[in-house]
């Protein structure tokens, strides 16, 4: 029934993953590495290293990778329902809760202090990805600075302020500079 | 059972020029294409999301979007499928809520159960990786930008406590390693104890 035990197993994960992203990945490696040995952990590397250049959020990149590690394309659905089914039900508890008392002082002050919250994390996942761009595995310094990601950065943010071009559109652009920047580099070298 | 309990959750009036567009099947392609370019983790859906959904089609404002993004934060799971949920229930209630996730969470699981055949290959490309540090250094732009636009308002008002919470919650999230809940949970805390300081101050006067 390993079905069943991947479906359970991440629904255990999901109902537990408060903060998401790099915060359940501990959770995950105890589950699927440690005790139920779906992964290596070599593997488990590799699938963080996958999991940055494929869309979406780590956690459903990770139930999607153990499912069809371990029982195929199946198990790979039913990992992911898994995973998400609880959040989404604590989710409609939230929502409900949200509606009916959106209008109240109390609920109104919470939410006067999430929302400075929200603007402090996805600043904080700018400077993460911002350190990842310019670093990569190198330890930070000035030594180590790519200048040309930072170049590119510091280039698309302008261009976005002033022209407000379509954001999809732009990073697949900055993808593209990156492709010929290494093709220039080959022939280069 | 769950027609029931759909109507008991019930839509709300969406607003926006575009609304006649706005139906289960709308919602789940416009999730499915964004999140199909959520690459580098689920933060970067929070332009996309803005950009389509606020900007382009006017289904939400911008306000309820940075709300609901709160609401996903601090449930558990990824945020981007809570955010997608809590989107999808404003605009269509449950069924818009099943149809988002299922948009949200599609792509991912296509994409990665077709890479996970043959990871080794993508994981080793130099040109893939290449493309890929390119993207980052543009999501980290893009991401950057959303964040000046969202904090925008609290400078130009001047509103100090907002401020604080902002640069607190970062500094506080960037060196020490807290896990994201928390600080919002902490942040929701702050609002009600500032809210309560500011009617007092107001009394007094």
């Amino acid at each position: 029934m390993i079905y069943l035990k991947l479906f359970l197993n991440f629904l255990y994960i999901g109902a537990l993953a408060f903060g998401g992203g790099y915060a359940v990945l501990p959770l995950i490696s105890q589950q699927c590495v440690m005790k139920n040995h779906w992964l290596t952990m070599s593997e488990f590397s590799d699938l963080l290293t996958i999991s940055q250049v494929t869309p979406g959020p780590i956690s459903i990149n990770t139930a999607t990778f153990v499912g069809i590690k371990t029982a195929g394309v199946l198990g790979a659905v039913l990992s992911t329902l898994g995973f998400i089914i609880p959040p989404f039900i604590i989710v409609t508890i939230l929502y409900f809760i949200y509606r009916k008392y959106r209008n109240l002082t109390f609920m109104q002050d919470i939410l006067s202090g999430l929302k400075p919250g929200v603007v402090a994390l996805i600043g904080l996942a700018a400077v993460d990805i911002l350190i990842q761009a310019l670093w990569g595995e190198a330890a930070v310094s000035l030594n180590t600075l790519d200048l040309f990601s930072a170049f590119i950065a510091l280039g698309v943010f302008f261009v976005l302020r002033k022209w407000k071009t379509g954001v999809i559109s732009t990073i697949l652009a900055c993808g593209v500079i990156g492709v010929i920047r290494e093709l220039i580099e080959n022939l280069i070298h | 059972m769950i027609q029931v309990f759909a109507k008991f959750l019930g839509k709300e009036k969406a607003l926006g020029k575009n609304i006649s567009k706005l139906s289960h099947w709308t919602i789940f392609v416009h999730t499915f294409s964004i999140s199909a370019f959520t690459i580098g983790g689920g933060y970067v859906m929070i332009p996309l999301m803005r950009e389509r959904f606020v900007k382009k089609l006017g289904w939400i404002s911008e306000t309820e979007l940075t709300e609901l993004t709160a609401l996903g934060q601090s449930a558990p799971g990824a945020m981007v499928i809570n955010t997608s949920a809590l989107m999808g229930y404003r605009l269509l209630g449950f069924w818009g809520a099943i149809c988002a996730v299922l948009g949200t969470a599609l792509p991912p699981l296509l994409i990665l159960s077709v890479i996970s055949y043959f990871y080794e290959i993508i994981r080793d490309n130099r040109y893939v990786s290449a493309a890929f540090r390119g993207m980052s250094a543009g999501i980290a732009a893009v991401i950057a930008d959303t964040v000046f636009s969202m904090a925008a308002p609290y400078f130009k008002e001047k509103e100090k406590p907002s401020i604080a919470i902002i640069v607190l919650a970062f500094l506080v999230a960037f060196f020490l390693d807290i896990n994201a809940a928390f600080i919002i949970i902490s942040c929701g805390i702050a609002g009600i104890i500032m809210g309560a300081i500011s009617r007092r101050r107001r009394k007094k006067l």
